[in-house]
C-alpha cells in the first residue's frame, strides 16, 4: 500500500478562489436540480395528487428501502432541449434498493405533458434498461404515462432504438432472468399497454390504472361502441378477466408495497459476494477537490489530489509511475471494491496511450473494474509524434478500452476533447456508467482551437485570391464558433442529450463511484477477449 | 423452623418470597400455570409443581390443587402472598387439616375480617373509630338504598368479601345507586364469589394511611411504622410511601396502638395491615384489616431495615418476633410506584402483549425492583397486569422523591403500554412534593397529570426519525454502500422520511440534511442526533438532552424527561393487511364476554351497551358507535375473546 500525501494548501489564494469558482457551478447544478425535483411544476402536481396520486419521486421514496440510495440516472435529460420543458424527459431513473435488492426504477412522471414519451425520453427509458441489462438490476416500471409523444412520433416510433425497442428489452432481459415488474398507476395506453404485458409480474391500481390498445375516444369512433375507460381497461377487468395485470391495488401505496413483496419474493441474488475487507475513509476531505480542481480548465492539477480524494485511505498503488508521466494509472479500493484507475495528468504521448493499454489489459484480466477520470485535450501533435507512430500507440488504448469486459466507469472531471475522449473510454465505449463534473467540457477539440483552425482555414482561402483578414474580422469569425463549442460543450447541454448519465457534485464522487461499484457487482464478469493490436 | 415452602403464587411476589426464602436455608416450591410455564418464579425456585390451565379458577385459586402441590413436594408450609388464596379461609382450614403450615394468621383471624361487617363490629367493640355505615347482611336493594339515604350520600359500596377495589363503588346520589349496585355486586360475584356489600359514609378528600401489624404465637404485637397509599386511581394504590408524611407523632402512636388494638382483638399472628382513614382533621376511621402481606410492604422494609417476609416465615415457624416495639426504628424514606401494563390514556386499559423492552433503572442501595418478569416475557390477560415495584429510599422524603423521578426516567418498558410517564407525572406534581396528598389526587390534579401533549408530537417524531436514521446507519452493513450511504440523493442533500401514527394521526417527518445537522419540513429547529450505548442525544438548537427511543414491533416510543409519547410506524406494508372495517365493535383487549345485551334484529340506541366484556378482573361496556339494528352477534356470555375480535355487526338503521 501507498499512501498519497497531499500538498494542497488551503489557505491559498488560487486554492480559495477555485473553490469559489467550484462552488458556484456546485451550486448552480443544486439549484437545478432542485427545479427539475418539481417536476412538470405546482399545478400540475396539484392536479395529479388530489387525484389521489402520488407524484414519482414519491413513489420512488415509498417504493425504496428506508434510508436506501437512490443514484438517479439522466437527471438533466431533455434540459432545454425542446420547446416544452420537459424535465428530466418526464420520467425518472435510477438504481436503488427495494426489499434489500438494487433495482433499476423507471417512473413516468404524468406532471410533465402527460408523462408522454419525447425523443429523450425514449433514449433515457432505452438507457436505464442498458444499464439493467449491463448490472443484471430487476427492473420496477411505475407506468404513468400517455404513451408516444405524438407530433414527434417521427423520432420516437419507427427507429431501431425507438419505442419498440422498450419490449424488445424487457422480453430479451426477462429471457436472462433479469426480473421485469410494471406497476400500473395511471395511463398505459396503446404501445404503452405492453409495458405490463410484456412484465414477468405486473400489478395495477384500482380507478387510476387502466391498460388497453385504444382508449376509449379511439374505441367509439373505431366500432361506436361506448365504454368507460374502467370497463374497458380498469384494474378489475385486468386482474379478475383478461390476466393482463396480476395484482390489483387498492392505491399507489398498495400497489408499491406489492412491488416491494414482489422484489422480496424474487430469491435474486448478486453474482458476486459484497468485499470481505473492511476500508477506511480517504484521509483528505472530498470538499478539498473544489479549490484544487476550480473551473479553469487550461490550469493544470496534480490529479493525484483528486485520487486521494476518492479513493479508500487515499491508498493509490501506482503502476508504471515513471514511464509515461503524463497518465496516471494504479490499483486503489472504493468502499473496499478493488478499482484499477485510469486518470489524465496532462496531454496523451505515445508512452501514455501504451501505459494506458498495458494497464487496462491487468485489470482485464484480473477482472478488477476500471475507474477513468478523463481531463484530456488530446494525443500530442507534430511531425516527430506522427512519426513514432502516436497514432497506433493511441489506436491500442483506444482497442483496450473496447474490448476490457470489466465494468466501465468514466468520470469527466476536466476537459474531454478528441480522441482522448476515446481512449479514456467516453460514451462510445460503453462504459457503465458515466457522469461529468459542472466544470467539465466535452467537444471534438477546444472552442479555441476549434475557431483557430476555422480561422487558418479561411485565411488560406483568403490567401490564395491575395486577400487577407483584419484582426477585427478574425475575431467576428471566431467567437461565434467559441460561444457554440462553449455551449455545446457544457455539461448542461450534453447531459441534456444523454451523453452521459448525468452531472454530479465532485465532492459526491467517491459515493457515486461506490454505488456505481456495488451495482455493477451484481452481474457476473465476463473474461475479456481482445483483437489485434497495432505494434 | 420451616423446611420447605409452597409458594401459592406467581409474579413478583412469588419472587420476592423464594428470594428471602433461599436466604433463610428454606427450600422452595413454585407452582404454575400453562401461562407460565416459563415464568421467573418458576426458574427461581428449586422446584415447581403444574397445577393446570391459564384461567386462575382452574390453577392457583384451586385449593384442592395446591394442596396437593404440597403433598406431592414434601412441603411443610404454604406462603399464599397476596390476592389468590391468601384471604381465603378455606384455604387455611385445608393447610390446617393437612398438617401444612399457612404462613398468615388462623383462620378464625381470616374469617373475622374477612367480612367487612363482621370486622367492624369487632372493631366497633376494640375501640377502634369507625366510618359511620351500613354493614348488615341484610342486602335486598330497597333496604340498602334505604340505608344510603340515612348516611347520607356520596357514599361508598363495598364488596363484604373484597379488596383491591374489585366491587367497589362510590354513588353520588340516589338515582345512581341501583345501576352502581348491580355492577359492583357482580364484580365482586366474579372475583370474590360472593356478592355480599356494605355500604359507608363516603369522606371527601381522606388520605389512605395503614399501618403494618405484626404478631407472634406468644402473645407479643408491634407496628412497624404506617404507608401513606393516598394516590389511588378507582382505589388502586398507585404510589405508597413510608413513612406517611406530616403526620404528628401523637397521631402516629395513637394509630399504630389502634391497629395492635384490632389486630389483637382478633387473636392476630403474623403479618397484617390496618387501613385507616386520615380526614382533614387528623381524625382517622378504621377501614378494614388486610390478613396478609401486602403489595406495598417494601416500603416499610426501606426505612425499618427489616424483611417483613423473613418475619413472616420466623413467625409461622413458631419463633418469636425478632424485635420489640421499642427497638423498631425509622430511617428515613421510601416510596413505591406500581409499574403497571395499561394505558392511561385509554382509561387505564390493561395492556396486554410481549415485554420487547423491558430495561430497569440500575438497581443499589437506594433502588429496589421487585418484578417477577424479564425482556421477552408476556403480560397475559389472565393475571393482574403489575410488572414491577419500583421502591426507592432517600435519607429525607425529598431526597427519596428525586431518586424516585430519576428510577422513572430510566425505566424503559416497550410491547405493552405502561403507567410510568403517568407516575412521572404524579412524583413530579409541585403537589405531590408537598405532599399535599388525598385519594382524590389524581381527580383533583386530572388536567396536570394528562396535560395536552399536541405542541410535542411534531419535536417528538422528529427524535423518532432521527432515530430511527441512526440506528438504520449502524445496523448498515459497511461493505454495501447500498445500505451505508443513508439516503444519497444526487446533486441534492440526503433527507430522510418516516411516516408516523400518533393515535389517530398521521404524520410524515421529512428531515433534510443541512450544514450543520437535520432539519424537518416546515420546521424551524436544528437537529443532531447521537448513540453512545443505546441512549439517544438530541441536540435541538444547540440544546442537547438524552432520551430513551424504545421499539417494539412497528411501536416506537420516545421518552424524554418531559414525557413519553408513543409512534408507530406507517408502513406501506401495512396496506397489504386486509383491515377489518368494524369501528369500535371489536373487543379492546383478550378477555371474556360476561353478558350480551341485544340480540339480532334490536335496535340500538348511539352510546347504548351492547356487551360487557371482563378481562384482569375489570369491566369493560362495549357500546354502539351510531344508532342502528343489530345483524349478528359473534359471541355469548362465557366466551374468550381476542384483542381486535368483532364482537357483533350492526346494520344502520333506516
Amino acid at each position: 500500500m501507498t499512501v498519497l500525501s497531499s500538498s494542497v494548501n488551503t489557505k491559498d489564494a488560487t486554492f480559495i478562489a477555485n473553490q469559489q469558482a467550484m462552488q458556484d457551478v456546485v451550486n448552480d447544478l443544486y439549484e437545478k436540480a432542485e427545479q427539475i425535483k418539481q417536476g412538470g411544476g405546482a399545478k400540475y402536481q396539484e392536479r395529479h395528487l388530489a387525484r389521489g396520486k402520488l407524484l414519482p419521486r414519491q413513489r420512488i421514496d415509498k417504493l425504496l428501502d428506508s434510508g436506501s440510495p437512490f443514484l438517479e440516472i439522466g437527471q438533466f435529460a431533455a434540459w432545454d432541449c425542446y420547446e416544452d420543458y420537459v424535465p428530466a424527459a418526464g420520467v425518472v431513473a435510477g438504481i436503488g434498493r427495494v426489499a434489500g435488492v438494487q433495482c433499476m426504477i423507471v417512473a413516468n412522471d404524468a406532471t410533465v405533458k402527460g408523462g408522454t414519451y419525447y425523443p429523450l425520453t425514449v433514449k433515457k427509458h432505452l438507457r436505464a434498461q442498458e444499464i439493467a441489462e449491463r448490472c443484471r438490476l430487476p427492473c420496477i416500471y411505475l407506468v404513468d404515462s400517455g404513451g408516444a409523444n405524438l407530433p414527434r412520433q417521427d423520432e420516437v416510433f419507427p427507429d431501431r432504438d425507438h419505442f419498440g425497442r422498450i419490449f424488445f428489452n424487457q422480453a430479451n432481459m426477462s429471457a436472462k432472468g433479469i426480473p421485469q415488474v410494471a406497476v400500473v398507476m395511471g395511463l398505459c395506453t396503446a404501445g404503452g399497454a405492453y409495458v405490463p404485458a410484456m412484465a414477468d409480474e405486473s400489478i395495477i391500481v384500482k380507478e387510476q390504472g387502466t391498460i388497453f390498445l385504444a382508449g376509449p375516444p379511439l374505441v367509439k369512433a373505431a366500432t361506436g361502441e361506448e365504454v368507460s375507460a374502467e370497463e374497458l381497461g380498469g384494474a378489475d377487468v385486468h386482474t379478475r378477466i383478461s390476466g393482463v395485470a396480476d395484482h390489483f391495488a387498492q392505491n399507489d401505496e398498495h400497489a408499491l408495497a406489492l412491488a416491494r413483496r414482489s422484489i422480496a419474493r424474487l430469491n435474486y441474488q448478486p453474482a458476486a459476494p459484497l468485499p470481505q475487507h473492511d476500508f477506511v475513509e480517504p484521509r483528505y476531505s472530498a470538499d478539498e477537490i473544489y479549490g484544487i480542481v476550480g473551473t479553469d480548465l487550461r490550469k493544470p492539477y496534480d490529479v493525484r489530489e483528486v485520487i486521494a480524494r476518492i479513493v479508500d485511505g487515499s491508498d493509490f498503488d501506482e503502476f508504471k509511475q515513471n514511464y509515461g508521466a503524463t497518465l496516471v494509472t494504479g490499483f486503489a479500493t472504493i468502499h473496499g471494491y478493488p478499482v484499477g484507475i485510469v486518470a489524465n495528468n496532462g496531454i496523451l504521448f505515445s508512452e501514455s496511450a501504451q501505459k494506458g493499454a498495458h494497464f487496462i489489459e491487468l485489470c482485464a484480466q484480473r477482472k478488477i473494474p476500471l475507474v477513468f477520470l478523463q481531463n484530456i485535450t488530446g494525443f500530442m501533435v507534430g511531425k516527430k509524434y506522427e512519426a513514432e507512430g502516436i497514432a497506433k500507440h493511441g489506436a491500442k488504448m483506444v482497442a483496450a478500452v473496447s474490448c476490457a469486459q470489466v465494468p466501465k466507469f468514466t468520470i469527466l472531471i476536466g476537459g474531454s476533447y478528441g480522441a482522448g475522449n476515446y481512449g479514456m473510454c467516453g460514451r462510445a465505449y460503453d462504459p457503465t456508467l458515466m457522469f461529468m463534473w459542472p466544470n467539465a467540457r466535452i467537444s471534438v477539440m477546444g472552442g479555441e482551437q476549434a475557431a483557430g483552425v476555422m480561422a487558418q482555414v479561411t485565411k488560406d482561402n483568403l490567401a490564395r485570391s491575395g486577400q487577407t483578414m483584419t484582426a477585427a474580422q478574425e475575431q467576428e469569425l471566431k467567437q461565434p464558433i467559441i460561444e457554440t463549442y462553449e455551449k455545446q460543450g457544457h455539461p448542461y447541454y450534453a447531459s441534456a442529450r444523454l451523453w452521459d448519465d448525468g452531472i454530479i457534485d465532485p465532492a459526491q464522487t467517491r459515493t457515486v463511484l461506490a454505488l456505481s461499484l456495488a451495482a455493477a457487482n451484481n452481474a457476473p464478469i465476463a473474461d475479456t477477449k481482445f483483437g489485434v493490436f497495432r505494434m | 423452623m420451616l423446611r420447605k415452602l409452597l409458594i401459592a403464587n406467581r409474579g413478583e411476589i412469588a419472587c420476592r418470597i423464594i428470594r428471602t426464602a433461599r436466604s433463610m436455608g428454606i427450600r422452595t416450591v413454585a407452582v404454575y400455570s400453562d401461562a407460565d410455564r416459563h415464568a421467573q418464579h418458576v426458574h427461581m425456585a428449586d422446584e415447581s409443581i403444574y397445577l393446570g390451565p391459564a384461567p386462575s379458577a382452574e390453577s392457583y385459586l384451586v385449593i384442592d390443587k395446591i394442596i396437593a402441590a404440597a403433598k406431592l413436594s414434601g412441603a411443610d408450609a404454604i406462603h399464599p402472598g397476596y390476592g389468590f388464596l391468601s384471604e381465603n379461609e378455606d384455604f387455611a382450614d385445608a393447610c390446617a387439616s393437612n398438617q401444612l403450615i399457612f404462613v398468615g394468621p388462623p383462620t378464625s383471624a381470616i374469617a373475622a375480617m374477612g367480612s367487612k361487617s363482621a370486622a367492624k363490629a369487632i372493631m366497633s367493640e376494640a375501640g377502634v373509630p369507625l366510618v359511620p355505615g351500613y354493614h348488615g347482611s341484610e342486602q335486598g336493594l330497597e333496604l340498602l338504598q334505604e340505608e344510603a339515604q340515612k348516611i347520607g350520600f356520596p357514599v361508598l359500596l363495598k364488596a363484604a368479601y373484597g379488596g383491591g377495589g374489585k366491587g367497589m363503588r362510590v354513588v353520588e346520589s340516589a338515582n345512581q345507586f341501583a345501576e352502581a349496585l348491580s355492577s359492583a355486586k357482580r364484580e365482586a360475584q366474579a372475583a370474590f364469589g360472593n356478592d355480599k356489600m356494605l355500604i359507608e359514609k363516603f369522606i371527601g378528600n381522606p388520605r389512605h394511611v395503614e399501618i403494618q401489624v405484626f404478631c407472634d404465637e406468644h402473645g407479643n404485637a408491634v407496628y412497624l411504622a404506617e404507608r401513606d397509599c393516598s394516590v389511588q386511581r378507582r382505589h388502586q394504590k398507585v404510589i405508597e410511601e413510608a413513612p406517611a408524611p406530616s403526620i404528628s407523632s401523637s397521631t402516629r402512636i395513637a394509630m399504630g396502638e389502634a391497629a395492635v388494638r384490632a389486630a389483637q382483638a382478633i387473636d392476630y399472628v403474623g403479618a397484617g395491615t390496618v387501613e385507616f382513614l386520615l380526614d382533614t382533621d387528623n381524625k382517622f376511621y378504621f377501614m378494614e384489616m388486610n390478613t396478609r402481606l401486602q403489595v406495598e410492604h417494601p416500603v416499610t422494609e426501606m426505612v425499618t431495615g427489616q424483611d417483613l417476609v423473613a418475619w413472616q416465615l420466623l413467625v409461622a415457624g413458631g419463633a418469636p418476633l425478632p424485635l420489640s416495639q421499642d427497638q423498631i426504628q425509622i430511617t428515613g424514606h421510601s416510596f413505591e410506584a406500581r409499574i403497571y401494563a395499561e394505558d392511561p390514556d385509554h382509561e387505564f386499559l390493561p395492556s396486554t402483549g410481549t415485554l420487547h423492552v423491558l430495561k430497569p433503572p440500575s438497581t443499589n442501595a437506594y433502588v429496589r425492583i421487585d418484578s417477577g418478569v424479564v425482556e421477552g416475557d408476556e403480560v397475559s390477560s389472565y393475571y393482574d397486569p403489575m410488572i414491577a415495584k419500583l421502591v426507592v429510599w432517600g435519607e429525607d422524603r425529598a431526597i427519596a422523591l428525586g431518586r424516585l423521578i430519576q428510577a422513572l426516567n430510566d425505566y424503559q418498558i416497550a410491547g405493552v403500554r405502561t403507567n410510568i410517564d403517568f407516575l412521572r407525572k404524579i412524583a413530579g406534581h409541585q403537589k405531590f412534593a408537598q405532599a399535599d396528598l388525598t385519594t382524590r389526587f389524581i381527580e383533583k390534579y386530572h388536567t396536570e397529570l394528562f396535560p395536552n401533549n399536541d405542541a410535542l408530537i411534531k419535536p417528538y417524531a422528529i427524535m423518532a426519525t432521527l432515530a430511527e436514521m441512526v440506528d438504520l446507519k449502524t445496523a448498515s452493513a459497511p461493505a454495501n454502500p447500498w445500505t451505508s450511504q443513508q439516503s444519497f440523493r444526487l446533486n441534492q442533500p440526503s433527507q430522510f422520511a418516516l411516516a408516523l401514527r400518533y393515535a389517530d394521526d398521521l404524520l410524515h417527518i421529512e428531515l433534510t440534511a443541512t450544514a450543520t445537522g437535520w432539519q424537518a419540513t416546515d420546521d424551524s429547529d436544528h437537529w443532531l442526533v447521537e448513540k453512545i450505548a443505546d441512549k439517544y442525544y438530541f441536540t435541538q438548537n444547540g440544546r442537547r438532552f438524552s432520551a430513551h427511543i424504545m421499539r417494539s414491533n412497528q411501536d416506537i416510543l420516545v421518552m424524554t424527561e418531559r414525557a413519553c409519547l408513543p409512534f408507530t410506524r406507517h408502513l406501506i406494508a401495512d396496506t397489504l393487511q386486509q383491515e377489518v372495517a368494524a369501528g369500535n365493535l371489536t373487543a379492546p383487549m383478550n378477555g371474556t364476554v360476561v353478558q350480551v345485551m341485544v340480540a339480532p334484529g334490536d335496535s340500538v340506541e348511539a352510546e347504548q351497551a351492547l356487551i360487557i366484556m371482563e378481562a384482569m378482573k375489570m369491566e369493560y361496556t362495549i357500546r354502539a358507535p351510531q344508532a342502528g339494528v343489530v345483524e349478528q352477534v359473534f359471541y355469548q356470555a362465557g366466551d374468550l375473546v381476542s384483542d381486535g375480535a368483532e364482537l357483533l355487526s350492526l346494520a344502520d338503521s333506516e
